[in-house]
């Protein structure tokens, strides 16, 4: 046995010890109480999970709830008895609230279960002897339950200079741990070495104030005995001696530093309660099923210590102490400065209860009314840790948590020593308590907010990303297809429709691919973005759900997009191929419409119906996969439909060829313009239905507009479906190019729309990509233009293909052939030129004017072509006729 | 039964209140205010009297005016104190509405207008000082001398001292004269030695007044450090500061400067150091930042009383450093358990 040299700590508090009162009695047992609680959550951690039902029988010491994860603990039966219950009972907590327990009657007769002391703990290997401390549910029994096993672990971080018995207990009125030392002075020594031998520290030094010589007497004199190398460091009294950090600083003059732990620089604390519960759990094979605490309080007849079951209620040994329940006033759960008061005596002993303080109103009056801080510094004289407590209430105040934190705030032990002292009564820790708490709000709420801002910011970029790559694509399709376009329209008169439509073809099959690429990539996206919403409705992550939703909508929105798009795509392309004479049969592609528009229908509907469902429930993953099937079938059977509905018209129109045109056409045209306001307006409604999911009104609005665009769509089918009829092949050809010069036309007007958009934004955030979007905007305006002369001059189209139309059913005279073929060349040749100079024009408005002058020069001969090819083509009517007749 | 619920801890030191703390340092004064009765006649003590009756006054007017409880407040004797330490401030025959205006000007101004106890910036017995001084120049200057210099050879009556507070005391001059700072200061370029000669107020019998008064002051301030309502910190910082500016002009210019031991037992030097630069409300927090200020307040005093305008410099020293008090605070806050250094300023977002 040696001395160790002792250090100081700045502060602290001589309140009055009252320690002789608990001291008088000796060791008490009360006996039995009708019911154990145990609480499943004694500890720091996870709560333990119950190995037993209501109704089983236990023994003392069996265990009965098992540890929940890595910080959590083992409980076992204090008594041999039956599971009464598992209920929600209140326990002994700051927070007053209620815990799931173990609820044990006792059958009084206390029959052990099987004890097993650990042999050779000292050649076994030291995770085993941790795990079989886990198993006999030891925690720290200082206060903070701690898992011992957990606390061990950590100490190996560094190598160990101090291992420290924590016997200060510097809190007054409680002298548990003096009668503990007292008591079991050579189990608590065996405890110390065996847990030495886990952890081999330097030193090992038991800290106890000199308030308790009876119980360092009764050590010295156990370790001289057994010649120990423990070393026992009488502290002088002082509050709070015992707290971990200041005990620390007493017996090695080092500081913990701030927001790390005794292990980190090597030290590590045990109390003297658990290096006893070691003892018993290593040589005795006895689970921690008792403590020993302390009854006191001047409403006690009876003051003492008593070894008590883990699970007895408060009110029970209060009874043993005989209490004078008149004059209860305050029920404190632990000392008087760090304790908490409890509402009722229904609560039970925990692993953790050192102290059960049953006052008077005498013995601890009401706190005096809170009076001004007069910044008397008394506090700051007090405070272990060198705060300055004035400063800190008056941050508190004032909830200037930047200022509280700045000034150390969480470096408060909350020992009350500021409050003790205050000439004010100020609350001072309480008001610590909220303003800890409100910083850690603050903390968590900035956390999140950085973390919404980053995911906006990072989903901003994305879109950002995607709508600059969707218009490059765009620019470098329209650049493409306006190219081909040209080169279609320069073929067009030397060779026979069929190439011509098999050149325009061309492009639009390329545009087709790559959207459905896009189409794919996109509905990839789409999926990843349901399966991350799925997985954030599980996890409850009510932000990430937002933006997910925002997320998978635009998806939607996009792929709804580039479907539409690789439908009209895909409907040109047809088309063009039907244009050709090789015609594809009408009836079966006409049932086959029909069948896809059923599907579509019911799948639709189907869909509507899940997502009802879904906004019933949104958290059900079954129905989300479901909805998510849904839409994919409603995709497929939409572009199936589409695929066919654009078949269907076209395969009908090569055969026939050559009849009254323009009222159906006029008709057609009508019935589109019907069908894309009705798209329009179905997609808004859709849209609004989206936002609010369960307004009937909107759905039945939907289902109109679905209804009316169905039959608008029919309508539009059987039109076009007869105007091919109606019109000779060339027109239709011809009627295809400008058809798609106007979609190229509306596109590009979409695109000038869109950069113009992307310029705003731009010019708005002072992007520096603001001159390539400008020169985009240009490109795409000029273009615009361009494609709006050719399509005001639908005649050059239309009047060039209609001859070249017309030739091979025109084989009346060989001279009139020729003379035809030659004036066609003339057309050509010259729309050829218009061509070139309304781009040359397009290129360069500045030399607009000569241009000008030769466009209409290159015009005035095309039309003298044009007028020469009329008569040509009056002289061969009654041929074509003919013609007409024959088929 | 209803069980209380509070928070911990659940015990108070015993007996210790502010009001305790305000009455410690009222009784503290007690052996100064004896002296300067001994020695200067009854005027101190009607002094506080008027002073009292005029703080509670005040007080209670301001408390009832701001819906506050009156007694609760009135009980915490801050505002006793207050009235004690103009009293002793004051001259003994200084007219009763200088008292009363003092006092008023430092209860309703410079402490329930900036939200009452705890909450002024600034000492509001030096306040209400301050103000009479700049006001009412040549009262505040009329001290009664000891008597074995004056003219009329004794010092006032009890009845002398009420008539020169509440009417006029027609043969006021016979019983005042300067005081060893005030004719410290106007020795214009007399050397020293010279001036401790011939000017009466610098005569031993004056010095050694003013010595004993200082000397029971510095007795009070003891009390207070013993019974721990004050640190030693502000006194001593003061002291020394006051003591080695002092010493050092000394050292330099012993013919015209004043040695260190006369600065320290004339004039408020000691009053100044344990009752007035102690206040806590206006003055530093930490241990560190006490003795910054203290030093600040002894280096003032003795640049007022050597170059300013007035013989003594406590008032105006006190004040300046209140001004200073929380920058001082926030470069003087103490080494935190577990942390390498203090911290300095209010660089927030830069913890360690």
């Amino acid at each position: 046995m040696q001395t160790a040299t002792v250090f100081s700590f700045h502060g602290g508090i001589h309140p009055p010890e009252n320690k002789a009162q608990s001291l008088r009695l000796p060791l008490g047992r009360p006996s039995l109480p009708n019911e154990l609680i145990l609480p499943l959550g004694q500890h720091i951690g996870q709560s333990s999970r119950p190995l037993i039902n209501v109704g089983d029988k236990v023994l003392k010491g069996q265990t009965i709830a098992i540890n929940n994860g890595f910080l959590s603990s083992f409980l076992h039966a204090p008594t041999s008895g039956t599971i009464k219950a598992i209920e929600e009972r209140p326990i002994a907590h700051p927070s007053g609230l209620s815990d799931v327990c173990i609820v044990i009657t006792p059958d009084g007769e206390e029959q052990w279960d099987t004890l097993t002391p650990l042999q050779h703990w000292n050649t076994l290997s030291k995770t085993d002897v941790l795990a079989y401390l886990a198993e006999m549910g030891i925690v720290g029994m200082g206060g903070a339950g701690f898992p011992t096993q957990v606390k061990l672990q950590g100490a190996h971080k560094h190598p160990l200079t101090h291992f420290i018995i924590n016997a200060a207990e510097c809190e007054p009125y409680i002298t548990a741990d003096d009668m503990l030392i007292r008591e079991k002075t050579i189990e608590l020594v065996l405890g110390i070495e065996a847990l030495q031998h886990l952890v081999e520290a330097e030193q090992v030094i038991i800290g106890i104030e000199d308030n308790k010589p009876t119980a360092i007497a009764e050590l010295n004199k156990v370790l001289s005995d057994r010649l120990s190398t423990i070393q026992v460091a009488v502290v002088p009294t002082k509050y709070p001696s015992g707290g971990e950090k200041q005990l620390i600083q007493l017996i090695t003059g080092k500081e913990v530093p701030s927001g790390q732990y005794p292990a980190d620089i090597g030290i590590l604390c045990q109390n003297v309660g658990t290096c006893v519960a070691v003892h018993d759990a290593i040589f005795l094979g006895k689970p921690l099923i008792s403590r020993f605490t302390t009854l006191t309080g001047d409403v006690l007849k009876a003051p003492q210590n008593v070894e008590v079951l883990l699970g007895t209620p408060i009110s029970h040994l209060l009874d043993y102490a005989e209490n004078d329940s008149k004059k209860l006033k305050r029920l404190v759960m632990g000392g008087p400065m760090m304790g908490f008061t409890l509402d009722s005596a229904n609560v039970p002993i925990v692993k953790t209860s050192n102290c059960v303080l049953a006052a008077s109103k005498k013995e601890l009056p009401q706190p005096a009314p809170e009076q001004a801080c007069i910044r008397c510094g008394m506090c700051e004289q007090a405070c272990p840790a060198s705060l300055l407590p004035q400063q800190l209430l008056w941050f508190s105040k004032s909830q200037e948590l930047e200022k509280a934190e700045h000034y150390n705030l969480f470096d408060c032990i909350e020992c009350g020593a500021c409050s003790y002292v205050c000439p004010s009564s100020i609350p001072l820790v309480q008001y610590y308590r909220h303003t800890k708490s409100s910083i850690r709000e603050a903390r968590e709420a900035a956390v999140k907010s950085d973390l919404a801002k980053q995911r906006f910011e990072a989903r901003k970029a994305r879109q950002d990303a995607e709508a600059a790559e969707k218009e490059a694509k765009r620019v470098a399709r329209q650049k493409a297809s306006a190219n081909k376009t040209t080169d279609g329209k320069k073929v067009a008169p030397k060779v026979t429709p069929a190439t011509a439509a098999a050149a325009t073809a061309t492009p639009a099959g390329d545009d087709s691919k790559k959207l459905k690429i896009d189409l794919a990539i996109a509905k990839t996206k789409l999926k990843k973005l349901q399966k991350q919403l799925l997985a954030a409705q599980e996890s409850e992550h009510t932000e990430e759900i937002g933006t997910l939703q925002l997320q998978a909508n635009e998806q939607e929105k996009a792929v709804a997009l580039l479907e539409e798009q690789l439908a009209k795509v895909e409907e040109q392309l047809t088309k063009a191929v039907a244009s050709a004479p090789a015609a594809s049969p009408k009836a079966p592609a006409s049932d086959e419409l029909k069948k896809a528009k059923v599907d579509v229908a019911l799948s639709g509907t189907k869909l509507k119906k899940t997502q009802k469902q879904l906004a019933e429930s949104p958290d059900d993953a079954e129905l989300q996969a479901k909805v998510a099937g849904f839409e994919k079938e409603l995709a497929d059977a939409q572009a199936r439909l589409s695929k066919l509905a654009a078949d269907a018209p076209a395969s009908s129109t090569a055969p026939k060829a050559a009849a009254p045109k323009a009222a159906v056409s006029d008709e057609l045209k009508k019935a589109k313009v019907d069908v894309a306001l009705l798209g329009v307006k179905l997609k808004k409604t859709q849209k609004q239905l989206a936002d609010a999911p369960d307004d009937s009104e909107l759905q039945a609005k939907v289902a109109g507009f679905e209804k009316e665009l169905g039959e608008a769509q029919a309508r539009l089918a059987t039109l076009t479906s007869q105007a091919p009829v109606a019109q000779p092949a060339a027109t239709a050809s011809a009627g295809d190019e400008l058809k798609k010069l106007k979609i190229d036309t509306a596109i590009a007007k979409a695109a000038v729309k869109k950069v113009e958009k992307a310029l705003k934004k731009a010019e708005d955030l002072n992007s520096p990509e603001l001159d390539t979007i400008r020169q985009q905007l240009q490109d795409a305006q000029k273009r615009a233009d361009d494609l709006e002369k050719a399509l005001a001059n639908p005649t050059t189209v239309a009047s060039s293909a209609a001859p070249a139309a017309s030739a091979p059913a025109s084989d009346e005279t060989a001279r009139n052939a020729e003379h035809i073929k030659k004036q066609k060349i003339a057309a050509a040749l010259a729309k050829a030129q218009i061509n070139k100079l309304n781009k040359r024009l397009a290129d360069s408005p500045q030399d607009a004017d000569s241009i000008q002058l030769e466009i209409t020069a290159a015009k005035q001969k095309q039309q003298d072509a044009e007028a020469q090819l009329t008569q040509l083509q009056a002289q061969l009517t009654p041929s074509q006729d003919n013609t007409q007749e024959n088929r | 039964m209803a069980l209380l619920r509070v928070t911990s801890p659940h015990t108070q030191r015993a007996g210790r209140r502010t009001s305790w703390v305000m009455l410690m340092v009222i009784l503290a004064t007690v052996p100064g205010i004896a002296m300067q009765t001994w020695l200067f006649g009854w005027g101190t003590i009607i002094n506080i009297v008027i002073a009292a009756i005029a703080a509670l006054a005040s007080e209670a007017l301001i408390l009832s005016i701001r819906r506050r409880a009156v007694a609760f407040f009135l009980k915490d004797y801050s505002a006793l104190l207050t009235a004690v330490l103009l009293g002793i401030a004051l001259p003994p025959t200084v007219a009763w509405w200088v008292t009363v205006t003092a006092v008023a000007f430092a209860i309703i101004f410079a402490k329930q207008l900036y939200g009452g106890l705890g909450n002024n910036p600034f000492n509001p017995a030096m306040v209400g000082y301050a103000i009479v001084l700049v006001s009412f120049p040549v009262p505040m200057t009329q001290w009664v001398g000891a008597h074995e210099l004056l003219s009329s050879g004794a010092i006032p009556t009890f009845s002398q001292s009420l008539q020169a507070i509440f009417q006029h005391l027609p043969n006021i001059d016979s019983y005042t004269m300067a005081t060893p700072l005030d004719a410290f200061k106007h020795k214009n370029e007399l050397p020293s030695a010279e001036a401790f000669n011939t000017i009466d107020a610098l005569q031993t019998a004056s010095l050694n007044s003013w010595l004993w008064i200082n000397g029971a002051y510095l007795l009070g301030g003891v009390m207070l450090l013993w019974l721990r309502v004050i640190t030693w910190h502000t006194p001593a910082a003061l002291l020394a500061a006051l003591a080695a500016i002092a010493g050092a002009f000394y050292l330099i210019d012993p013919s015209h400067a004043a040695t260190p031991l006369f600065h320290l037992t004339t004039g408020a030097a000691m009053f100044g150091a344990f009752f007035i630069a102690t206040d806590p409300v206006s003055s530093c927090t930490s241990n560190r930042g006490k003795l910054v200020y203290g030093a600040g307040i002894g280096i003032l005093i003795y640049i007022i009383r050597t170059w300013g305008g007035y013989p003594d410099g406590v008032a105006f020293g006190v004040l300046l450093m209140n001004f200073a008090a929380p920058l001082i605070d926030y470069y003087t806050q103490p080494r935190t358990y577990g942390h390498q250094k203090a911290k300095k300023g209010l660089k927030i977002g830069e913890d360690n």
